[in-house]
């Protein structure tokens, strides 16, 4: 038996090295090309929601914790070299890497730390910082030592850790805060992989390593240069033309083909169901949908798995999923998302109870328009998608199509009957995930108005909850509440797929596209004729 | 003349001041917010305090007449304000644009002036002929394919021959020739074969009239070589609409290149322009305008004048 135990043992050991050797080792040099559509507004990581902050600003910058993209959703340190939790999940306590320095040369310690976490959870005038109800619960935040640094919660908060990893944490200067608490969002000083050189507006955008980045070796590049290209085909073109050698957002399916037919073997693609999704929201405050039995209807005539079939060959629209994006921790099984109003497998049983619950509610010829943005990927088809499978229970519906910037508008003032709306879950903890679900007193994400003290509480219980599996439980009947009530309710999620040469290395892919974007271990692998 | 453009001069503040006033009262009618774009646009969710205290920020909370005061103030100063979106002056977002548009649109002219006025004398000279009819072709084919089509074609055309497109990146003439020439050329080509078959049209129609003028018969009668009849008689003469034309025609360039500088990734006023409308960015939209409104009156005025070199008749200011 243990002479067995040795034998494998030794034959793991074997294959690991060998696997090892045959690894491509990473190699320095060379700067990485790649296209992100448009410019950031500002640099202001804390003030934005957008991932054209972090993909152009993050690389300049650093954040107390990030996350591990090999094993994602888990967390690693980034300034942090080490961090505890106290036991009753009031105190977190970080240790920070000695020797980290801004760009400028002046160190980082954790007076630094303090003030952008200051910054963040109660930003000054003229400051914004879309973080400031994610870190409401830090009740003070102390800088023992130039290295050490305590954040004091109110209250035990479960995502905490992950709040620590967001991207959008960017770590500023207190010096430069304390002369002007606006000075991120013109300029750019941080203590990122890489510094900044040059930013032409609506060209491009240029980063060059910083030799004296704290991690050991890193970055593999020599730099990075970012071209803005608003245009989806010029992007393409400009991959084939072989001027950038990735966009880390995402292609469609039939860039896809494409690029696999000009490019063959000089071309790689990643993909993974991706943490932004569609959503339905129902208008709660206009007849007939503040009646539950007419927005259930109109959630279980869709045949989401069909949709999820026909679609992914044209959009980038894939996965069923519940609140929570499927494959992520607390999703649905499929079992359970079976179960749900609107996830039937039955769709002709599903579409008869909505004719049911229609006439029931008195409005069995309903006419409505469905407010969408005027994008072509994936709002386009999905729009005429639901226009079609509402038609199915007698519904006629105008899809009416508004340029973001009206369309926002019209759904933050209530300007709509049904919409066509989408959640980009960039931290992936249920507190997140599930707020724009809660009553719209309460949640600024509701585009619903819908009321619901139920919700509120369960999620309550959600964003305090320890142990998993009670909380998981408790996710289970907040979504079961959600479908049932339908005040909003989710379509399909995306599918994120990434292009990028082949000589791009060490990038992993995750479910979202702002993390892993610091490219602190991405390479280039030498040209190969 | 001195009196005569000084007049031209001072009639350019009213005209540009209505362009202000119709711009800023449109712009506010528009459906869409900025402060929501920016804050909620990509999934995020600020507070209602948030977005209240961004907009009196950015001087939005003001009643209407207040802010138009303030845009007025800035235009007799000069100074376009700041983006709202970027919050950078909109004098340095237009002028770091403006060069390329500028460039492509003078190629643009360029080509189109180098292919129009052969095409359209020959045209006109053997009317009625084959050669008329294959230039005909020619012209009604620029005239019906749209400037961005023909831009994506030459795009793919190059991919396909030589796996290769334009620099992305726009380099002043000056610094590198070459790599500003091989990113802008193309799509000059493309906007300057739609531009020379509306002139080459224009030329042929003018020196057709032209030629039936008493003063060609004249000089024919004379015995001057047909060469010099149509060089420096038809042609100059015939030059009126179309100088007409090319005015008209450059001054639109600069603010119509949209599409195509979509399709060739140039970072151009009108890329810039249909961001700054797609994000409700109020300010960028005004600044825009008025430079475009300047161009097209500067680009008027010197229309006129060159009527006067062109034609010793055409006296303005004078008796």
């Amino acid at each position: 038996m243990i002479r067995h135990l040795a034998l494998g043992l030794a034959l793991a050991l074997t294959t690991a090295t060998q696997a090892f050797a045959q690894a491509p080792q990473p190699t320095r040099g060379g700067t990485l090309n790649f296209a992100v559509v448009s410019d950031p507004p500002n640099y202001d990581c804390h003030g934005h929601e957008t991932y054209v902050v972090v993909q152009s600003v993050g690389p300049f910058y650093s954040t107390l914790l990030k996350f591990d993209m090999s094993r994602y959703p888990e967390v690693k340190g980034d300034l942090a070299k080490s961090w505890s939790v106290s036991a009753d999940g009031l105190t977190y306590t970080f240790e920070l890497n000695p020797g980290v320095t801004f760009h400028d040369g002046s160190p980082l310690t954790s007076a630094d730390i303090k003030a952008t976490y200051e910054r963040l959870r109660a930003p000054p005038a003229g400051v914004v910082s879309l973080r400031q109800a994610t870190f409401a619960d830090i009740a003070s935040i102390e800088t023992p030592s130039p290295t050490q640094i305590v954040f004091k919660l109110s209250a035990a908060n479960p995502a905490m850790l992950q709040n620590f990893a967001s991207p959008y944490n960017c770590v500023y200067s207190a010096a430069k805060l304390a002369q002007d608490p606006r000075f991120p969002v013109q300029n750019i000083l941080g203590s990122g992989a890489f510094r900044f050189v040059e930013h032409v507006r609506g060209s491009h955008l240029v980063g060059q390593r910083y030799d004296k980045y704290f991690v050991d070796g890193r970055p593999y590049l020599d730099g990075f240069r970012i071209a803005f290209i608003p245009q989806a085909t010029a992007m393409l073109n400009a991959m084939q033309g072989g001027q950038i050698q990735a966009e880390f957002r995402t292609v469609g399916p039939a860039d896809r083909a494409r690029l696999e037919q000009a490019l063959g073997n000089k071309i790689k693609f990643s993909e993974a169901t991706w943490s932004t999704g569609l959503i339905v929201a129902f208008n709660t405050e206009k007849p007939p949908f503040n009646d539950v039995r007419v927005r259930r209807a109109l959630s279980m005539a869709i045949d989401r798995n069909a949709g999820s079939v026909g679609l992914r060959r044209t959009s980038i629209l894939r996965a069923v999923g519940g609140l929570v994006r499927p494959g992520a921790p607390f999703s649905a099984s499929a079992e359970e998302l079976a179960s749900l109003p609107g996830f039937g497998r039955d769709i002709a049983a599903s579409r008869a109870e909505a004719r049911k619950l229609l006439a029931e509610a008195g409005v069995s010829n309903l006419t409505f328009a469905l407010v969408n943005r005027a994008v072509p990927q994936p709002y386009t088809p999905a729009g005429i998608f639901l226009v079609d499978q509402w038609r199915q229970i007698g519904v006629t519906v105008e899809h009416r199509q508004l340029e973001t910037s009206p369309y926002v508008q019209a759904v933050r003032a209530g300007n709509f009957d049904v919409a066509l709306d989408f959640q980009n879950q960039v931290l992936e903890d249920p507190t997140y995930t599930l707020l724009r679900y809660i009553s719209a007193d309460k949640s600024p994400e509701n585009p619903s108005k819908g009321i619901d003290r139920q919700l509120d509480q369960t999620f309550e219980r959600i964003t305090r909850e320890t142990n998993v599996q009670a909380r998981t439980q408790l996710i289970r009947a907040f979504e079961k509440r959600v479908m049932e009530q339908a005040y909003q309710v989710p379509f399909l999620w995306w599918n994120r797929l990434v292009a990028m040469d082949t000589r791009v290395m060490g990038w992993n892919m995750s479910p979202s596209h702002v993390h892993g974007q610091d490219l602190v271990d991405v390479w280039l692998a030498p040209a190969t004729n | 003349m001195g009196a005569y453009l000084a007049k031209r001069i001072l009639t350019m503040i009213p005209t540009l001041l209505g362009v202000a006033v119709l711009i800023f009262l449109m712009l506010r009618v528009v459906p869409g917010d900025i402060v929501e774009l920016k804050m909620r646009g990509d999934g995020g969710a600020p507070t209602v305090e948030q977005v209240q205290a961004e907009r009196v920020r950015l001087g939005l909370d003001k009643p209407l007449y207040q802010q138009f005061a303030g845009w007025m103030v800035g235009l007799v100063t000069l100074d376009l304000g700041k983006s709202m979106w970027t919050e950078q002056p909109v004098t340095q977002e237009i002028a770091g644009r403006l060069g390329l548009t500028l460039q492509v649109a003078i190629m643009a002219t360029i080509i189109a002036i180098l292919i129009a006025l052969p095409l359209g004398t020959l045209s006109a000279l053997y009317k009625d002929s084959w050669i008329d009819q294959a230039i005909r072709i020619v012209t009604i084919g620029g005239l019906a394919i749209p400037s961005f089509w023909l831009g994506m074609m030459i795009i793919v055309g190059l991919l396909f021959a030589f796996n290769w497109i334009p620099p992305m990146q726009y380099v002043p003439i000056w610094q590198d020739p070459l790599a500003n020439l091989s990113q802008l050329i193309w799509p000059a080509l493309a906007v300057g074969y739609r531009f020379s078959a509306v002139l080459a049209r224009m030329v042929r129609s003018s020196i057709v009239e032209v030629m039936r003028e008493d003063y060609i018969r004249t000089a024919r009668a004379k015995g001057v070589y047909e060469r010099l009849v149509v060089g420096r008689h038809a042609l100059r003469n015939a030059m009126l609409p179309a100088v007409t034309v090319i005015g008209l025609e450059f001054a639109f360039l600069i603010g119509g290149l949209v599409v195509t500088e979509q399709v060739f990734n140039l970072n151009g006023l009108g890329r810039l322009f249909v961001q700054a409308v797609t994000r409700s960015d109020f300010t960028m939209v005004q600044g825009i305008v008025m430079v475009i409104a300047v161009v097209f009156i500067v680009t008027n005025l010197i229309v006129d004048l060159a009527y006067a070199w062109l034609d010793p008749r055409i006296r303005y200011g004078g008796k």
